[in-house]
């Protein structure tokens, strides 16, 4: 299978998405918050006139909260059911090709790892997680509000 | 209808074309069940449609053709050679018939008879084809409207692009803004925008689907209920050329086939009982539909027994939905609306079709979810009228622009009722156990804090923000308090991503002009968060307000703070509004103080005491219903019902008497005084006096004229036939006088007083003379 990955840091941890499903890396600069919505939606961005709901990356993974107060951040942005999300991410850093089929962890992952995982894929550069990344966006079951 | 036709040609049109080879097909084959399927199906839509159009011969063989084939798809029967070429012969006909009908010429004539005989088992074949000839070259088919059809997917990609398009180009229009361009680039951006502009009215017009796709349906489905409930009922239906946004149609389809529904099952009695109450045994339902503004109206009215608003009160009351007291401070009106309550239904029994009173509720919350109202008024005995408003289209929303905490919201303008400063005069913010509670002019509405909701510090004291005054659809008034009120703004709204929909407080997203994004308010959705409970906090909220009306109805008067610190007190009808001007709104100009207010000018009164450092001042706009006025004033106090009695004033004036208001004096304006004295004679035409000038004195016509029109007088010369009051002549010149006319004589010369005739210049002594004559004149 050689299936595309881009590789991120999220929370200093490097994985892999999906390429296919990535439409471009963007430098997110204005951020407007989203009052009362779950914490992992950091807030709306605009690109090319288009309306980017903003996932922070470690809150939906339950790792802290990225720190969006000191300007530019680094996005993956992705279309899901017709809406365009932003995912901050630490650093993207490069685009290889998966050597493997995703195979299911063994490992103890934490909790948040652990429910946004589609198994750990082989590259060139060692084994990486490969993020779901629709579950990424649902953010942690627990603070997804129903009202 | 023509229309329609049209589309039904196109479609079976398209179908017979698409049949073309499956009839071959069949023929070799008469057991294969899918080409007997598709021919079914065509036999099937044709009658269908042919019921609606009244084409009854074409009704009766794709009936008679359906019959035949339904019997084989039920295996009652076996597809011979015989059954397919009839039914062949059938669909032969059905295509010339379509062709006639498609150039707009009658059927040959003819009898499908033999045609619907053959299908009968057994028949001897098919009988000959016994048409005439069905003349060649049709020349109706090039005026039809040349159509395609698209599938919708492809439609809204189009109109998202467009609307993208849109997007882009306001962020190229602030950035264009933002660097100084040539002007031959800001040319060719007008002329994009242009182009663009005129796209999205194309393409928004393209997702406009006829009501009559929705009304289509109707006429059926009320003769099968009222067949199924043993009642006649007569539809109705108008309006279905109305255009309405495709997704709308989708929306109100339900609401719509529901009311209906409840319409025939509960509206319409049964025929015995109609007669019995002097109506015609068959009951008649009218659809209607008309465009009202961005409004679509459809009016579902049935002449039936109406709705007891008695009677849904006490349901009400026995299912605790309602208390006794608030239940007999309902006006019928609101009575009436208790039919969009939960659970409630007038219902004796509960029928198949409907009154299981689920459904009203589902019905109002359907129609508001797309920021429509449902409305309903009905009298017993005489029929009800449902009404459903329904904006044109849910893409483009004009939205008002507020901010809380420098943060940047929308809220729909269809929902905003008003908007009031908190600080405002008729404004008091009462918090009761934490709960906010605004009385506007008597109203008791709950107010909801925007920053409380959305978790932000509000930037502006308690006191300087505004309220918005919301109804969020049906009826259920609260008021929003926010910072600051910006602008109104079209705004091209799309769904905002689940996770943000999830908080119940948002209706979409979308761009403003300035590229950033912005949230749009579910106005329902902040309320429901905001903890407001509207149905019963807006039945209290009326019964205050009609109340004090009616308490107040006869003598409120306004009592208020002038200029110079006295308490005075106008009557309230005639204040029309309450308005803030810039100070150098009001200047001196023509003889007395005016107010410049938008683009009028009204005379001001009650501003002797303005001093220069008011910044802004506020006026009072009174209106006697022909002429208003202006009165400046300091603050209002309050409105207050004026009970003590009236001492006069000893002159006429400003002020008709001084009275007890709340326990203090006020002196009380007098309104007559004040538009007698302001508007001055120009808008008193019957008073006017008429002077006669010499026609031919340049110096009279030039000089003199403005002074005499503007002391009263109606100015003629003398050729005029009305007999003038006052005569105005240069001295030397021969004084035609007339009848009882005073003569006022001018001279050109300072010196040489002479008792009678006054110096042309001496201007006080010339409008002493004036007032003279006018007083002698009456």
């Amino acid at each position: 299978m050689n299936e595309l990955l881009l590789i991120v840091t999220v929370g200093g941890s490097r994985v892999a998405l999906p390429a296919a499903a990535v439409e471009s890396v963007v430098e997110l600069d204005t951020l407007i918050p989203v009052p009362r919505a779950p914490a992992h939606v950091a807030g709306l961005s605009a690109l090319r006139s288009r309306v980017l709901t903003v996932i922070d990356c470690m809150r939906s993974l339950e790792l802290g909260a990225t720190d969006c107060t000191d300007g530019v951040r680094e996005a993956a942005v992705v279309e899901v059911d017709g809406h365009h999300y932003a995912l901050i991410v630490d650093v993207v850093e490069d685009v290889v090709e998966a050597l493997s089929d995703p195979s299911a962890v063994r490992a103890a992952m934490g909790a948040g790892w652990e429910r946004v995982s589609k198994g750990m894929v082989e590259t060139e550069e060692g084994p990486l997680l490969l993020i779901d990344i629709e579950k990424l966006i649902t953010g942690p079951v627990a603070e997804a509000r129903a009202a | 209808m023509d229309d329609l036709i049209a589309d039904f040609v196109a479609e079976c049109r398209e179908m017979l074309e698409a049949l073309g080879g499956e009839i071959v097909a069949w023929e070799a084959q008469p057991d294969d069940r899918s080409r007997l399927d598709s021919i079914f199906r065509f036999v099937h839509t044709v009658k269908g449609n042919c019921g609606f159009f009244d084409f009854p011969r074409l009704e009766a063989l794709s009936h008679a053709a359906e019959d035949a084939l339904a019997d084989v798809r039920a295996g009652r029967r076996t597809p011979d050679a015989a059954l397919v070429s009839a039914v062949l012969a059938i669909i032969d006909r059905i295509g010339e018939m379509i062709g006639c009908i498609e150039a707009g010429e009658d059927f040959p004539a003819g009898d499908d008879s033999s045609l619907i005989a053959a299908l009968a088992p057994g028949a001897e074949g098919a009988a000959a084809p016994v048409a005439a000839a069905i003349p060649e070259g049709k020349g109706g088919a090039a005026s039809a409207p040349r159509t395609i059809r698209l599938s919708v997917e492809l439609l809204d990609r189009v109109m998202s692009g467009v609307s993208d398009m849109v997007l882009a180009r306001n962020e190229l229009a602030r950035r264009l803004r933002e660097t100084p361009t040539d002007v031959t680039v800001d040319g060719a951006f007008e002329r994009l925008s242009g182009i663009i502009a005129e796209m999205r009215d194309a393409i928004t017009r393209t997702r406009m689907q006829r009501i009559e796709n929705l009304f289509v349906a109707l006429p059926r489905m009320v003769r099968d209920l009222s067949a199924e409930l043993g009642k006649q009922v007569l539809v109705d239906i108008d309006g279905g050329d109305v255009e309405l946004d495709r997704e709308m149609i989708e929306m109100i389809r339900d609401p719509l086939t529901h009311i209906i529904r409840n319409a025939v099952d509960h509206g319409i009695e049964a025929p015995a009982d109609r007669i019995k109450g002097g109506k015609r045994e068959i009951g008649l339902l009218c659809v209607s539909a008309r465009q009202s503004g961005n409004q679509i109206l459809i009016d579902i009215v049935d002449d039936g027994r109406g709705i007891d608003g008695k009677k849904l009160v006490e349901k009400a009351i026995s299912s605790g939905a309602l208390g006794k007291a608030e239940a007999s401070a309902l006006s019928p009106r609101e009575q009436l609306a208790l039919i969009f309550e939960a659970g409630l239904s007038t219902a004796k029994e509960v029928t198949a079709i409907s009154g299981r009173g689920v459904g009203m509720d589902v019905v109002r919350s359907n129609v508001e979810r797309i920021g429509g109202i449902v409305e309903v008024d009905s009298k017993p005995g005489e029929g009800t009228r449902m009404t459903l408003r329904v904006p044109l289209t849910l893409t483009i929303i004009p939205a008002l622009t507020v901010s809380i905490a420098n943060q940047n919201f929308a809220i729909p303008r269809s929902a905003i009722e008003e908007i009031v400063r908190v600080n405002g005069e008729s404004v008091t913010l009462d918090h009761i156990g934490g709960a906010g509670v605004a009385t506007i002019r008597g109203r008791r509405v709950p107010e909801v804090s925007l920053a409380e909701v959305l978790g932000l510090e509000s930037i502006v004291a308690a006191n300087e923000g505004s309220l918005i005054v919301l109804r969020p659809a049906g009826g259920d008034v609260y008021a929003l308090a926010v910072d600051r009120i910006h602008d109104h703004e079209e705004l091209v709204v799309k769904p905002a991503a689940p996770a943000v929909m999830a908080t119940g407080l948002y209706a979409g997203t979308t761009l403003a002009d300035d590229g950033s994004p912005i949230l749009l308010f579910d106005p329902a959705g902040v309320a429901q968060v905001g903890g407001v409970k509207l149905e019963a906090q807006e039945r209290t909220a009326r019964v205050v307000e009609t109340a004090t009306a009616v308490a107040q109805r006869d003598n409120s008067v306004l009592l208020f703070r002038g200029l110079d610190g006295g308490r005075r007190a106008l009557r309230l009808a005639i204040v029309d509004r309450i308005e803030e001007v810039e100070r150098k709104a009001i200047r001196k100009a023509a003889g007395q103080l005016r107010v410049q207010l938008g683009d009028t000018i009204l005379p001001l009164a009650g501003a002797e005491a303005l001093e220069k450092g008011d910044e802004k001042v506020r006026v009072f706009r009174l209106n006697d219903g022909n002429h208003e006025i202006g009165y400046a004033f300091k603050e209002v106090i309050d409105l207050m019902p004026m009970d003590g009695e009236l001492i006069p004033a000893d002159n006429p004036g400003a002020v008709s008497g001084v009275t007890l208001i709340g326990g203090e004096p006020a002196e009380l304006v007098d309104a007559h005084w004040l538009f007698s004295n302001h508007l001055g004679a120009a808008v008193k035409p019957a008073d006017r006096g008429v002077c006669r000038l010499p026609s031919d004195d340049p110096w009279m016509q030039n000089m003199l004229r403005p002074i005499v029109e503007a002391a009263g007088y109606v100015v003629i010369g003398e050729e005029d036939e009305l007999i003038p009051d006052l005569v105005i002549a240069s001295d030397g010149k021969q004084v035609e006088a007339a009848d009882k006319a005073k003569v006022i004589v001018l001279r050109s010369d300072p010196e040489g007083e002479d008792g009678e005739s006054i110096y042309r210049y001496d201007r006080a002594g010339l409008l002493m003379a004036l007032k003279a004559a006018s007083g002698r004149g009456k």
